[in-house]
């Protein structure tokens, strides 16, 4: 067993070194990563990267710092007093941490999608254009083709394209969510964030949230964060396991699941944590 | 390792296993049955042992069953996934070992009454003695976790080889000495074959028990010095071995 993550670990590199899967540049680079919610330290220096075009999954006991690493990721920490942030998240090689960068830019390019299907109470169609509306200028036309296109892209255009006008509120929990990875797209980010995406879903949709994601990755970097381990298995190229704030281990899905390296990953993983 | 969250996983694994050593013991017994009555040429022994195999085959459906019910409700990952794989597999080889020694058990049932020195069993007698050995060990790296056993086994497997070929001489020697000797010594090429073959399965065993402990696979080649069936001829991808 080895000690500790070695802490140049490099997931694109990892990859590359497997039979089948080809090499993917690093898109978000984790660096001494430090944060703070007032006194308590919730993320310990974390260090990893995240490649390109590929889903890398997060997992880890409740509070472990998971879900805080993602809303690192996109500056969701700024609507709250007392949160800060210490170390490097290089993104594109600017710091997302950064002061200098705008948080509503940041969101742009990295899109977040929640555990609960959080539509606005406007039209399928609205609820789409209201976020692009924000970032660009686009005729008529040109929104129409827009909406349909994210739509599509989410899997959902076939059961809301003759209801675009009626309200988002009136789909199933299934659909919301669905809907809701469209209006992420919609903006075209390049890196998309999943909160637990489907823990509020029955199977069904599940899978196809799934089918999505496997879907999504030719064009977006995906990272997902879930407490459904066989869906990191299932969905994820890679997997990191986090306990108490810190990175414990990360590698490709594969080795995770068959024959982690540290004690406390295969404890979490097999059920055996007390 | 400690206990899982949810007690009854712990239970069933722990059954699986147990069923494991059960069949492994009783894969022991048949051989061990099997190579005393083709020595002391005891038919009576000889049909128990054929009739015996069947209890090892319903033990190997048990586990099998009981591994897919374990996957289809529990989603094993990382160890208990591996146990759980490894325990269809070594199942598998126990069962194959079962076969063999019913095999042995046919032959002493096929041979009776015929010409039939004892010397000529001396050989078989040998190397049956290795594999049970063999046999033993293993079950023992299985039950104890213990990769390193394990290891041992995989490695000591290369012996058995180099004594089988000799025996296969020996026993071509002794049918060219005296023709009367050819029916029993078929036979018993067939038996020490056999007894070679589960020397063989011994070795998957321990591969499956050290992935099981490691989760590393051993490398393809293994030390094997079974020159009786070598050929002039090589497979392509390989070197020919005169």
């Amino acid at each position: 067993m080895t000690s500790a993550v070695d802490p140049t670990f490099n997931i694109a590199s990892s990859v590359a070194a497997k039979p089948g899967a080809e090499a993917s540049p690093t898109k978000i680079k984790v660096q001494n990563l430090q944060f703070y919610y007032g006194q308590n330290h919730a993320l310990k220096n974390i260090n990893f990267d995240i490649p390109e075009k590929r889903v890398t999954a997060m997992i880890g006991p409740s509070g472990c710092g998971k879900s805080t690493l993602l809303r690192v990721f996109n500056r969701m920490y700024d609507l709250y007093p007392g949160q800060r942030a210490e170390g490097q998240v290089m993104f594109d090689g600017v710091n997302v941490v950064g002061k200098e960068l705008d948080s509503t830019v940041v969101r742009s390019r990295i899109g977040m999608v929640f555990q609960k299907p959080t539509p606005f109470p406007m039209s399928i169609y609205d609820n789409i254009a209201f976020g692009v509306r924000l970032h660009e200028r686009l005729n008529k036309a040109q929104m129409d083709e827009r909406v349909e296109w994210c739509l599509r892209k989410a899997a959902i255009w076939e059961e809301t394209k003759d209801r675009l006008h009626t309200s988002a509120l009136g789909m199933s929990g299934g659909q919301q969510q669905r809907l809701c990875i469209a209006r992420t797209i919609a903006v075209r980010p390049e890196v998309i964030l999943l909160d637990e995406p489907t823990s509020a879903l029955d199977p069904i949709s599940t899978s196809k949230i799934e089918d999505l994601i496997d879907e999504l990755k030719r064009e977006f970097t995906i990272v997902i964060v879930t407490h459904n381990m066989q869906q990191a298995a299932r969905c994820a190229d890679n997997t990191a396991f986090f306990y108490l704030g810190e990175l414990i281990e990360v590698a490709p899905s594969d080795v995770i699941f068959t024959n982690p390296k540290e004690i406390k990953t295969r404890d979490y993983i097999t059920g055996r944590f007390g | 390792m400690n206990d899982h969250i949810v007690t009854s996983f712990d239970v069933e694994l722990k059954e699986i296993s147990r069923a494991i050593v059960e069949m492994g013991g009783k894969a022991e017994r048949l051989v061990a049955e099997g190579v005393t009555s083709l020595i002391r040429r005891d038919i009576t022994l000889a049909q128990k042992v054929v009739l015996q195999d069947a209890g090892i085959d319903q033990v190997q459906r048990d586990i099998e069953e009981k591994a897919v019910l374990i996957i289809a409700k529990r989603q094993p990952v990382a160890g208990d996934l591996r146990e759980i794989v490894a325990s269809i597999r070594i199942a598998n080889d126990l069962e194959r070992i079962g076969d063999l020694a019913k095999n042995i058990a046919k032959r002493v049932i096929a041979i009776e009454g015929e010409y039939h020195p004892q010397k000529l069993v001396r050989g078989v007698e040998h190397i049956s003695e290795l594999v049970l050995e063999q046999l033993k060990e293993v079950l023992d790296a299985y039950a104890g976790r213990n990769q390193a056993k394990a290891l041992e086994v995989w490695g000591r497997d290369g012996a058995i080889d180099t004594i089988y070929t000799s025996l296969f001489r020996e026993l071509l020697t002794y049918m060219m000495e005296d023709p009367r000797n050819i029916s029993v010594c078929t036979h018993l090429l067939f038996c020490a074959k056999n007894i070679e073959r589960m020397g063989d399965h011994a070795t998957n065993v321990a591969e499956i028990v050290y992935y099981m402990v490691t989760g590393e696979v051993l490398p393809e080649s293994r030390p094997k010095a079974d020159a009786s069936s070598d050929t002039t001829v090589a497979f392509p991808g390989t070197s020919a071995k005169v």
